[in-house]
């Protein structure tokens, strides 16, 4: 029996259910705070919990904790627990701007932490079909959270949104049928034929053809929901259009655990077939992602969109390490998958100000945030710079791990790597530049901004460029070999 | 040609569901649409018994009850309902003309005879003949949805792949495990509930429930 | 090798066709009368239009030329020889081998052709809009007709029709989702080529629509009867065609005296059904607008090709 996992699970899901009771109360961020932090720590004890023990199977093989997804799970409840902090305050300036309701701020508090719960509950689960069934639960959530504003744009971004991944999620499903066909033969029809725990024993006797056409609808089913090109035309909009607050949870824990649901498939997949095929789909695709995000970078005008770009970018950069595999990029994945997470969520937690304060998203109106505010201005400028992978930030650190592994295990794709990181470079640094020097235009907002979390974010990645715990190089190493 | 007559039978409702597909794909009206959708519904939860019957599988009653409550009684008539609410009888514009239209689908037909034909010489099931039909329907209902300009029969397009891939599910495999089963009608109901609401707003923004007014956020 | 059964069979098959064919129309136009609340001309009355045609005079136009003059006589002759190559009442058919399906097909494109070629020679109007709404039909409706007779062909491994039927009454029960595909697709075939309701309608001469009537509009006294007693045929024909595939059962494998005796009541049985249903679509359904007509024989190519998909996914 293990607490901690239900505890895990059952403080946000409990959180919703209040949410939706009190959550337009005044003290409603408050909870959403309190529960956040509370997932946060029966997380951090699970984590605990996981690193001395070991892998865990428990509720009847329902939950299964490794430490790949025991980082993931860390990593959500820490990125969920600073966005409610950040929020509060950029909730309640929506609200005194009048864009919000009392009934949306329920909403919103509610269908956050139910969001967060199936991102949990997708990570944690033991069950392929349970983890489609959550992943597509988190699309609803989001669909919500993303028309929280009910303008034009909001719906429309929302209904793209809805459509787009209940289309590709489709796919998943069926992606999924075919790896249940396949694992039925050997484990016999019932419930354990999509335990991953049982598939990953037999996955060498799977039938090798049904579980790569599955891969390909698993990979474009996910990969959806990841953002990779040419699957990404739901993510500029849903991120530009939604609250701030959902564009970095969206940015910074969704697109990794969809990336997480293919990987686990991956691994199915590269055990049944002993070949490549499984990491070459996902280079491809990672690659043409890096490439093309890095081209649109530079045509963005709305701020929120130029970062969902660099987080399709990213999460190209992240497949494509996973794709080429082996210790050393799979080590770099994870890294970067931290470090993208936080900074991301950073950036948009500073651009959401930035946004507040110009009273716009649009890059061109938003002129000079150092004079009003140094710190947005400084979170900006500092988010970007990491982002962009300039030592000495965490991103350089893994950015600089992938590119090297490429040029020794797949030195054709280098040169595409470099000339997109570097148009990407020149893209968002010229954009932002004029954003934070210069003349201002900005006013005062009615409440203080939240700037802790931007600033806590970033010094953890700059932390991560520097000195990477011993503790944790162990532990990416050994989620690195799970997913082989 | 030697198959025993359930497996008859469960193949000419296979082929009927391919009818059905085509019919949605290439139906104007949004009344019929959504009989179309119910009929459908009916014809996998004939399926589904038959199969039920045939091989033994009990939870495949289940699924074939889950699929008449939810498919043919509370899903049409919500829409009925919707439809009624919303005023709005108008006739289907589809985006392509219809022939064409008739056109790729035969093209995706015979694309997902052939992607099935691997696995269905690896699948024991009786009814694994059927997986190519089942991959056309979600592949016909996917095209049924990005050439219609509005929200419901987008929303029914959306449904009909569901249909397809349940249909996937049990002749494939027999049907997933209860559990998932569950879990997926579940999102279905959630989604469309969400669906609803949604229309109602984007008429309550838009004035209209034409789909192309929602081409406001793209690229430069 | 001709046996003497079989050239009775073949002869009597004709025979009968062509003393038939108006009966089975008229049989049509009755029910279609009493469906309508209407009392009906009778069922002969198809026979009484030819004798008072036949009597007439035939007027021709001053610039008619050979071709307009000869076509009555081609269009017979084709749906005759259709008629033969069906086999209706056995399957033992001396002209089996010299025909088979596809070229079934071809004799009523030549009928086609004909016709519309006629109808254009005198050069009105009428006659070339109805050529053309003919030829477009017929360009429509020729594949989706040779995609049903392929799926046929493929069930039973050969394109004579002979064999097909031979092969299709001679099985034991067995569902063909493929079959029933065909069949809804060839009944939509048939209605639009014999100029059925809802592509065309028999009884008017509404210019905006009509499609055969057009064509026949210069045509007089005998020549007219023979067109019209060729339309009759070619209904027949495809009604036989469709009882062929799809109910071929109580046609003898063979052509023995005694098996063409129990052929015929069979026969005139399903024919006699096959009409009153025909009648009935005609009510049911209302007449499309010319300009739908592409989708509705798209429809039909599309069963018809569904069918053949089929039978390759699921019967294979």
């Amino acid at each position: 029996m293990n607490w901690q996992i239900y505890l895990v699970l059952g403080t946000p899901l409990l959180g919703s259910i209040l949410a939706a009771l009190w959550g337009h109360k005044s003290w409603a961020a408050g909870l959403n705070i309190a529960i956040s932090i509370g997932t946060f720590i029966a997380a951090a004890a699970l984590t605990a919990h996981i690193i001395s023990e070991g892998p865990v199977v428990t509720a009847d093989e329902q939950f299964f904790v490794d430490s790949l997804n025991v980082f993931l799970v860390a990593l959500t409840a820490f990125v969920s627990m600073t966005t409610s902090l950040f929020s509060r305050p950029y909730m309640r300036i929506e609200h005194a701007h009048g864009k919000l309701s009392d009934n949306r701020l329920r909403l919103f508090h509610s269908m956050y932490q139910l969001f967060v719960f199936t991102m949990l509950l997708v990570l944690l689960t033991n069950n392929l079909g349970i983890l489609w069934v959550a992943l597509e639960a988190a699309t609803l959530t989001t669909v919500l959270l993303v028309s929280l504003y009910r303008t034009p744009a909001s719906l429309e971004a929302a209904w793209k949104y809805f459509i787009l991944c209940g289309v590709g999620i489709a796919q998943a499903l069926f992606g999924t049928i075919l790896l249940y066909s396949a694992s039925e033969k050997v484990l016999g029809s019932g419930g354990s034929a999509l335990l991953w725990t049982h598939l990953e024993t037999v996955a060498g006797s799977l039938e090798p053809t049904v579980m790569s056409l599955a891969f390909v609808f698993l990979l474009v089913g996910y990969g959806t929901k990841v953002g990779l090109v040419p699957l990404h035309n739901w993510l500029p909009d849903a991120h530009a259009e939604g609250p701030t607050p959902v564009s970095a949870v969206l940015s910074g824990l969704l697109l990794n655990v969809a990336l997480y649901a293919l990987l686990r498939c991956k691994v199915l997949v590269d055990g049944a077939l002993r070949a490549p095929f499984a990491s070459q789909l996902m280079m491809g695709f990672g690659l043409l992602s890096v490439v093309v995000a890095a081209f649109f970078l530079s045509r963005q005008k709305d701020v929120k969109r130029m970062f969902a770009y660099s987080s399709v970018e990213h999460m190209g950069l992240i497949t494509f390490a996973f794709g080429m595999g082996g210790p050393i990029a799979n080590f770099a994945g994870l890294l970067h998958m931290t470090v993208h997470s936080l900074t991301k969520s950073a950036i948009f937690f500073a651009v959401g100000h930035a946004a507040q304060k110009a009273g716009t998203q649009i890059m061109d109106d938003i002129r000079g945030l150092m004079k009003v505010s140094p710190t947005v201005g400084w979170g900006l400028m500092l988010g970007s710079i990491a982002i962009l992978g300039l030592p000495p930030f965490g991103v350089f650190a893994s950015e600089f791990l992938i590119l090297t592994t490429a040029m020794r295990l797949q030195p054709w794709a280098t040169p595409f790597l470099l000339v997109a990181l570097g148009v990407a470079f020149a893209a968002v640094f010229s954009k932002v530049q004029p954003m934070v020097f210069g003349e201002t235009n900005a006013r005062r907002l009615p409440h203080p901004p939240a700037l802790v979390p931007v600033f806590a974010h970033l010094a953890i990645v700059l932390t991560l460029g520097f000195y990477i715990p011993p503790y944790l190089v162990d532990w990416y190493r050994e989620a690195a070999k799970l997913i082989g | 040609m030697n198959l025993p007559l359930s497996s008859q039978i469960i193949n000419l409702l296979a082929a009927m569901l391919l009818l059905l597909s085509f019919a949605m794909l290439t139906q104007r009206r949004i009344l019929s649409l959504i009989n179309l959708f119910a009929l459908q519904g009916l014809t996998l939860t004939l399926s589904t018994l038959v199969v039920a019957w045939s091989t033994g599988q009990h939870h495949l009653y289940y699924s074939a009850a889950l699929t008449f409550v939810l498919k043919v009684l509370i899903l049409p008539s919500v829409l009925h309902r919707l439809i009624r609410k919303l005023s709005a009888k108008w006739d289907v514009e589809t985006l392509i003309n219809i022939p064409t239209t008739m056109l790729v689908g035969i093209a995706l037909v015979i694309l997902a005879f052939n992607v099935a034909l691997p696995i269905s010489q690896l699948a024991g099931t009786i009814t694994k003949s059927t997986l190519g039909i089942a991959l056309a329907c979600v592949l016909l209902a996917f095209l049924t949805m990005i050439t219609r300009s509005k929200a419901v029969p987008q929303v029914i397009g959306f449904l009909a792949m569901e249909n397809g891939l349940v249909f996937a599910a049990t002749s494939a495999t027999y049907g997933m495990p209860m559990v998932v089963e569950f879990g997926i009608a579940l999102d279905v109901m959630v989604g469309m509930v969400i669906l609803g609401v949604f229309i109602f707003q984007i008429r309550e923004r838009f004035d209209s429930l034409d789909i192309r007014h929602l081409e406001q956020l793209k690229e430069e | 090798m001709i046996s003497w059964p079989g050239l009775i069979a073949q002869l009597t098959e004709i025979v009968l066709a062509v003393l038939l064919a108006p009966v089975l129309l008229g049989w049509v136009n009755q029910w279609r009368a009493w469906l309508q609340n209407k009392s009906g001309p009778g069922i002969l009355q198809p026979y009484r239009t030819l004798r008072k045609l036949f009597a007439k005079e035939a007027v021709l136009a001053h610039n008619a030329s050979p071709l307009f003059r000869a076509t009555p006589y081609v269009l017979f002759a084709c749906m005759c020889l259709a008629a033969g190559i069906v086999p209706t009442l056995g399957t033992d058919l001396p002209f089996s081998p010299a025909a088979d399906a596809i070229a079934l097909v071809g004799i009523f494109a030549l009928a086609r052709v004909f016709i519309s070629l006629a109808a254009m020679d005198i050069g009105t109007a009428f006659g070339s809009l109805g050529a053309r709404r003919e030829m477009m039909v017929g360009f429509l409706a020729e594949p989706a007709l040779l995609m049903v007779l392929f799926t046929a062909s493929l069930i039973s491994h050969s394109t004579s029709l002979a064999t097909i039927v031979e092969h299709l009454a001679q099985m034991k029960f067995v569902i063909y989702p493929s079959l029933a595909f065909a069949g809804v697709a060839f009944t939509m075939v048939s209605l639009a080529e014999n100029a059925r309701i809802p592509v065309d309608n028999p009884s008017t001469h509404l210019e905006l629509t009509m499609i055969h009537e057009a064509m026949v509009l210069e045509y007089s006294g005998r020549h007219l009867a023979l067109i019209e007693w060729s339309a009759a045929l070619k209904m027949f024909v495809y009604s036989c065609i469709g009882i062929a595939l799809f109910f071929p059962f109580g046609i003898p494998a063979g052509g023995d005296a005694f098996g063409l005796l129990l052929a015929l009541p069979a026969l005139v049985a399903k024919l006699a059904v096959g009409g009153f249903a025909l009648a009935l679509i005609e009510t049911l359904s209302a007449k499309m607008r010319i300009f739908r007509a592409p989708e509705y024989l798209g429809t039909a190519f599309l069963l018809a090709v569904l069918a053949m998909l089929i039978h390759f996914l699921l019967e294979s």
